[in-house]
């Protein structure tokens, strides 16, 4: 079957089959391989990409449910050289070890961010807030505290712009 | 100083940290390699007996793919580490010794290809009764390892040289405070899956990959291979984790690419499935721990007896180190005359347990720990005050009668939890559901031994390069690993700060065995205080090998850059550094006394929990860490160590398990192997503390393990204060919460 999708504002036609999965699709054919595998099950969220808007796992997303659709993968979030701020605080914070679940983090995050969850709280809610919508993604290294805190750091500096 | 030179303890955002949340940074499964092929992985299914055949389905079109078996591996099939008994593959008429055993290899175009032929292959074995318990083990009906089932064992005494006078101590005593400990299985779940590749070309084995320690994957790969130290090189990829799970196991990869690459003539990638990462490799062992504590009426320590038993699995691989450790750190960071511990690691059926941050000391702190606290309320004092009236402290000596000269942090750290703590929480409540809890609190306080035990350093002999560049820059070369703890960014700090150079100056170059020398693993702790004294020496040695060479060539005075800018058109200039041990760490490995290790980091922790009274759950309320860790370097990055080892021992404490069942990995999925997520997690609080160690780089030791050693106590212990019932099992949930609900104390 041939699937058009926008990936990171750009047009891709692939031809694949339907039942391949998103995650295959990207780091396979379209060669973005910011996004990650960490189980293939729905239970780490390493694969996190923006479809339409929503965060989903990749790995549980067929791409024939994909046609026509806009797809947004760590390597959209950067405006070029800029970094979105999210990623600029979590280097910045030290939210990022290892590494390998932070593409579907920075991707959470920002949709968290960019849609203005976290602002108007105050610290202890706004915590819990953050917490409670990135549970869906798991972090062996950190302990979560410093990507919480990195969150919170982008959230209040992209609500004051 | 050049201002843009990174001062030592302060956070220099990581070098690779860009790269990392802008999804550039390759791991092995984003590396292309032209062709290559994908590898499965054949497996027992059975848990103990002889293999008789290897059948492949008639059915099945095999032309698209390759097969290997031990047959097809050119050199010895082991897994060379401290003993050669590990196979890479089960050859036909050898026992098969647990249900993941790897006994055939597939490859294939495809990895969905790769993975569907694995399945048309059965191994034919001749089942045998397997042994699973520690006692079966002990028993050794079954004979697996040698006649006694017993990989390696431990006596360490103090203060006495028969048992009688142990004896006689215990008679003495006005109280003995006794108790069984067992600590669970528990998986590192790395979230990048073990992954490596391998390609031959002109006669040579290039493995890359997912890895702690790359001279470990040369040195098993030389034997299996049966090549010279040229004929094959490691190289590690960026790597998504490995808390000790990617020490010894990605020899067994390494072995399988090597194999199906050699057959496949092309490159071979193996990229592991979850289920089968969690099925196959290596847990933190399963440990039970005996302890006796006489004390007199004064309460102080008389005499402890210790003994510990551990699970290490079908094959040897690291059990006997584990253990010492976990032998070594058995009796605590108390005083204490006279000193039993007994220890023994078993064989069985189950998958081999492994290195896992902390490695074997977690275990042995769990039971210390619960008898402190058993201590503290048989006599009814202050649980952090019995600690700090019993601590070991500058001028005592250890179990094994190391005297104990500099950087103990002992009144430090518990002074700072003391700083912090703050009121207990009101016992009786109800939580944010609305539900009713019970809340408790507990401390702890602990100790671990930083890098190799006992002359470890020494046989290693560990080295590491600080070259400058043809190209007038710097490059530091080692061997050491960055998985994710920020090892480059604290050498690129160290090495710039010892030459006085800006950062982005230094560079730390991949670790490949063809281009860096054996610097030791990446494990222990040791990197950044063993291998980071190193790049420290080797700066400052090549800073004065420039000044010299500025000296003799009209250049004296002149800022380093400029000198070095002018030396590098001459080539490269490099400084290698040895490491020497400090003065006075002597160590008996027969007796098992003196040094245990050059010096150990100390640590006070607290927690307050609640638990549910409707669900029987544990939350975490507050975690307080207090760790004296020398010197931070890059006080984010230590942070970010503790906090990451905090919360995978707190995960330990109360939901993180391994359930086996008939040797097999019951529960091998991310859905039911949990880990904490975001939710479950605590703030954490982390206060470091700064004593240091003067022959670490700045005053540096090590930080990578101890956070995970004393959460699980503390745990219990406030678990033990809500309820009034002792938790001498982990992990600490929400069933083994119910089964003590006639118990309780009263409300
Ligand atoms: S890989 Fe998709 S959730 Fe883990
Ligand atoms: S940084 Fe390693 S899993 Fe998150």
């Amino acid at each position: 079957m041939k699937v058009t999708l926008t990936v990171n504002g750009a047009m891709h036609a692939v031809e694949v089959s339907p039942w391949k999965r998103l995650l295959d699709v990207l780091r396979e054919d379209l060669r973005l391989t910011g996004t990650k595998e960490g189980c293939g099950e729905g239970e780490c969220g390493a694969c996190t990409v923006m479809l339409d808007g929503e965060a989903v796992n990749s790995c549980l997303v067929a791409v024939g449910q994909c046609d026509a659709r806009t797809v947004t993968t760590v390597e959209g979030l950067a405006r070029g050289d800029v970094l979105h701020a999210v990623q600029k605080a979590l280097v910045a914070c030290g939210g990022a070890q290892c590494g390998i679940c932070t593409p579907g983090i920075a991707v959470c995050a920002a949709h968290v961010i960019d849609r203005g969850l976290v602002i108007g709280r105050d610290e202890p809610s706004a915590r819990a807030q953050v917490r409670e919508l990135l549970a869906g993604n798991i972090c062996r290294c950190t302990g979560y505290q410093l990507i919480v805190d990195a969150v919170i750091a982008a959230a209040r500096e992209v609500g004051e712009r | 100083m050049d201002p843009a030179v990174p001062a030592i303890g302060s956070s220099l955002p990581r070098v690779d940290g860009v790269a990392k949340v802008t999804g550039r940074a390759r791991y092995l499964d984003d590396l292309d390699a032209a062709g290559a092929w994908h590898g499965a992985t054949v497996r027992s299914k059975t848990a103990f007996g002889v293999l008789e055949a290897i059948d492949l389905d008639p059915a099945f079109d095999w032309s698209q793919v390759v097969v290997a078996t031990a047959a097809d591996i050119p050199g010895a099939n082991v897994i060379a580490l401290i003993e050669d008994d590990q196979p890479a593959l089960v050859k036909i008429g050898q026992r098969v010794m647990h249900v993941d055993e790897a006994i055939a290899l597939v490859a294939a175009p495809t990895r969905a290809l790769a993975f569907e032929a694995a399945k048309h292959i059965t191994p034919r074995v001749r089942a045998m009764t397997p042994v699973y318990s520690l006692e079966d083990a002990l028993a050794c009906k079954q004979p697996l390892y040698k006649d006694t089932n017993v990989f390696k064992q431990f006596l360490i005494r103090k203060g006495h040289e028969a048992d009688a006078e142990l004896d006689a101590a215990f008679a003495r005593a006005a109280q003995v405070i006794e108790g069984t400990y067992d600590t669970s299985p528990q998986e590192q779940m790395y979230i990048e899956p073990q992954a490596m590749m391998a390609e031959w070309r002109d006669g040579r084995c290039f493995i890359v990959g997912s890895m702690q320690c790359p001279y470990y994957v040369h040195k098993a790969m030389k034997a299996l291979l049966g090549c010279g130290p040229d004929g094959v090189v490691i190289t590690q990829s960026v790597t998504g984790g490995g808390f000790g799970g990617k020490e010894e196991y990605p020899s067994m990869l390494a072995a399988h690419v090597a194999v199906l690459a050699a057959k496949a003539k092309r490159a071979v990638k193996i990229v592991y499935d979850r289920d089968e990462d969690i099925a196959a490799t290596t847990k933190r062992h399963p440990c039970r721990t005996h302890h006796r504590l006489a004390v007199d009426a004064a309460g102080e320590i008389l005499a402890v007896d210790i003994d510990v038993v551990m699970d290490g699995g079908a094959y040897l691989t690291l059990s006997p180190v584990v253990l010492s450790r976990g032998v070594l750190h058995a009796a605590g960071p108390y005083r204490c005359p006279v000193v039993r511990v007994r220890g023994r690691v078993v064989a069985t059926n189950h998958p081999p347990h492994g290195a896992f941050r902390g490695f074997g000391a977690p275990q042995t702190t769990f039971a210390y720990e619960r008898q402190m606290q058993k201590l503290a309320i048989a006599r009814g004092e202050d649980p952090l005050a019995l600690r700090k009236r019993l601590a070991l402290r500058s001028g005592d000596t250890t179990a094994t009668g190391q005297l104990l000269g500099f950087s103990v942090g002992t009144d430090e750290v518990i002074a700072a939890i003391e700083g912090v703590a703050g009121t207990a929480p009101t016992r009786d409540g109800t939580g944010p559901t609305g539900a009713p809890v019970r809340r408790g609190r507990g401390v702890c306080f602990y100790f671990h031994g930083a890098g190799f035990t006992g002359s470890g350093e020494q046989r290693l002999a560990g080295r590491a390069t600080i070259a400058l560049t043809t190209a007038g820059t710097f490059e530091v070369r080692s061997s050491s690993t960055d998985i994710g703890q920020g090892s480059i960014t604290m050498f690129t700090q160290i090495a710039a700060g010892a030459l006085g150079v800006d950062a982005s100056l230094v560079s730390v170059i991949d670790p490949s065995t063809a281009n860096v020398p054996d610097s030791g693993p990446t494990v222990a702790s040791r990197t950044c205080m063993v291998v980071g004294s190193l790049v420290d020496q080797g700066s400052r040695a090549l800073a004065g090998q420039l000044q010299t060479w500025a000296a003799e060539n009209g250049l004296g005075g002149r800022p380093l850059l400029e000198i070095a800018k002018a030396r590098s058109a001459h080539g490269e200039l490099t400084h290698t550094v040895q490491y020497e041990p400090p003065p006075g760490i002597e160590w008996n490995d027969t007796t098992y006394t003196g040094s245990a290790y050059p010096v150990y980091g100390w640590a006070a922790c607290l927690v307050d929990v609640s638990v549910d009274l409707d669900t029987y759950e544990v939350t975490i309320d507050r975690c307080v860490q207090a760790v004296d860790v020398g010197k931070a370097i890059n006080p984010s990055i230590v942070k970010g160590q503790i906090e990451g080892g905090t919360l995978q021992a707190l995960g330990w404490a109360v939901l993180e398990n391994v359930v086996y069942k008939d040797g097999k990995v019951a529960n091998a999925n991310m859905t039911n192997c949990i880990v904490p997520t975001f939710a479950d997690a605590p703030d954490l609080e982390t206060i470091l503390v700064e004593v240091p160690y003067p022959f670490g780089p700045s005053g540096a030791k090590g930080v990578g393990e101890i956070p995970m050693d004393g959460p699980a106590a503390a745990v219990a212990n406030a678990v033990e204060n809500a309820l009034g019932v002792a938790f001498d099992r982990l992990p600490i949930s929400p069933e083994a919460i119910a089964a003590t609900k006639s118990q309780w104390s009263p409300s």
